[in-house]
């Protein structure tokens, strides 16, 4: 590489990383507790469970977990009911004044015995929800995720300038070099190196998830814009739903069309998720990738009948499986762990990348012939 | 640069696919994919732990 394509890159890699650096350090820092939120919650005792009982006790019928739920809340209706793969004794339950409500209420049933279990936290408590709006939109919505979008991009340039200089700068060391004997800005640039290249397939991974996550309410958008409304044009113009089926029926239609799929969240009408004339309960299938695909099925609300089971469009497809890859939270206790070790590992490339950046006068004065030689080297 | 290139990129390249078997492997399955995740990500992390924190010897 020329010395002037370096100093091409070096600026890149620069300024990409300046613009972002405090906006990633935060992100990393509060993306640490954000892997571990479920241990969180329950150590903060903000965790509801179901009571226990033995494993073969009959489940019951949905209609009455659903009508356990709105009698909780009498004049209030039902936006959401949804159920984890890994806790299948209980349902969950949003319910609203009106099917948009942004003061939505959460709410948990026992799914054999419909009995309504203490009432969880809004998003787990006040510390994972803080940590929670600082990781995602810092508590200004879509243009609050659209901008972290946006600081993730330049990342995504941060690494990929850094990988380009990574030969100039490591050429003469055998891989994994730490030069401990000379002074610190020496070892922190070689440590820079070193974590910046352990950890490049990682981050520019979890950084690209991330930046499409931002883009999640839009591609959600997009999706209804177009395919749904297609697929539901013959219901515009039709007065909206009043009068409810029945919940077992509907998910006995949903899972008849997505065989060996389970229900994983059923919208109801007139919610962002669903349409005005439709239920739609989202499937998932039972590996850990197929359960985040979420097969769509299109219930009409009035007579219960399926009305399509669309296959999600290519970008839907990339959103839900961004998901995981981001979050980490697909592979167990161990895949968790690997997950923080590399934020913390990441932590020190910015932090490190920072100090040279902070440092970079002294060094210059301090050995031009050693950059000059270093440069014309290559 | 074509000289210089294997034992510069060697090491990178390998972490690399390590990484994307290790990212790979845990959304297809449970069990023994979670295992090789777990194994092919946790070679590259310890190899990051060495490198970055392995200190010089007192001599």
């Amino acid at each position: 590489m020329t010395p002037k394509n370096v100093r091409r890159w070096s600026w890149i890699h620069k300024w990409s990383s300046l613009v972002c650096t405090v906006f990633m350090l935060l992100l990393c820092i509060t993306g640490l507790p954000l892997i571990y939120h479920h241990e969180i919650i329950h150590a903060l005792g903000n965790e509801v469970e179901a009571p226990e009982m033995p494993a073969d006790t009959p489940r019951a019928n949905i209609d009455r977990v659903v009508a356990a739920g709105m009698a909780a809340y009498p004049g209030k209706v039902m936006m959401y009911l949804s159920q984890d793969r890994e806790e299948p004794d209980m349902w969950a339950m949003t319910l609203g004044d009106t099917p948009r409500d942004k003061n939505y209420k959460p709410l948990l049933v026992d799914a054999r015995t419909a009995q309504l279990l203490p009432e969880p936290p809004v998003e787990g408590g006040p510390f994972m929800s803080l940590m929670f709006h600082l990781h995602v939109d810092l508590y200004a919505g879509l243009w609050g995720k659209l901008f972290l979008g946006f600081m993730g991009m330049l990342l995504i340039v941060a690494v990929v300038s850094g990988v380009v200089l990574y030969a100039p700068f490591t050429r003469k060391l055998a891989f994994g070099t730490v030069r401990h004997e000379r002074s610190r800005r020496v070892r922190w640039l070689d440590l820079h190196n070193v974590l910046g290249i352990v950890t490049m397939v990682w981050l520019l991974v979890v950084g690209t998830t991330g930046v499409i996550n931002t883009w999640a309410d839009l591609l959600l958008k997009a999706w209804q814009k177009t395919e749904l409304a297609e697929i539901t044009a013959p219901y515009a113009g039709l007065p909206p739903v009043t009068k409810l089926g029945s919940m077992s029926q509907m998910i006995a239609a949903a899972e008849s069309a997505a065989p060996g799929m389970q229900v994983k969240y059923v919208a109801f009408p007139g919610t962002k998720f669903a349409t005005p004339h439709h239920y739609i309960a989202f499937m998932q299938g039972t590996t850990p990738l197929t359960s985040r695909l979420q097969k769509p099925v299109l219930i009409d609300a009035q007579t219960g009948a399926v009305t399509a089971s669309p296959d999600l469009p290519w970008y839907m497809v990339a959103l839900r499986v961004s998901q995981p890859l981001h979050f980490g939270d697909y592979g167990g206790q161990a895949l968790k762990l690997l997950w923080a070790l590399l934020d913390i590992a990441t932590i020190v490339v910015l932090i490190t990348g920072l100090y040279l950046w902070l440092k970079r006068g002294k060094a210059a004065a301090a050995k031009p012939a050693e950059v000059r030689a270093e440069e014309a080297a290559v | 640069m074509t000289r210089i290139f294997g034992p510069i990129w060697t090491a990178p390249i390998v972490l690399g696919v390590l990484t994307v078997i290790g990212l790979v492997s845990a959304l297809l399955g449970d069990g023994v994919w979670d295992a090789v995740s777990a194994v092919s990500l946790g070679v590259v992390v310890a190899v990051g732990g060495w490198y970055g924190l392995r200190r010089p010897k007192a001599r």
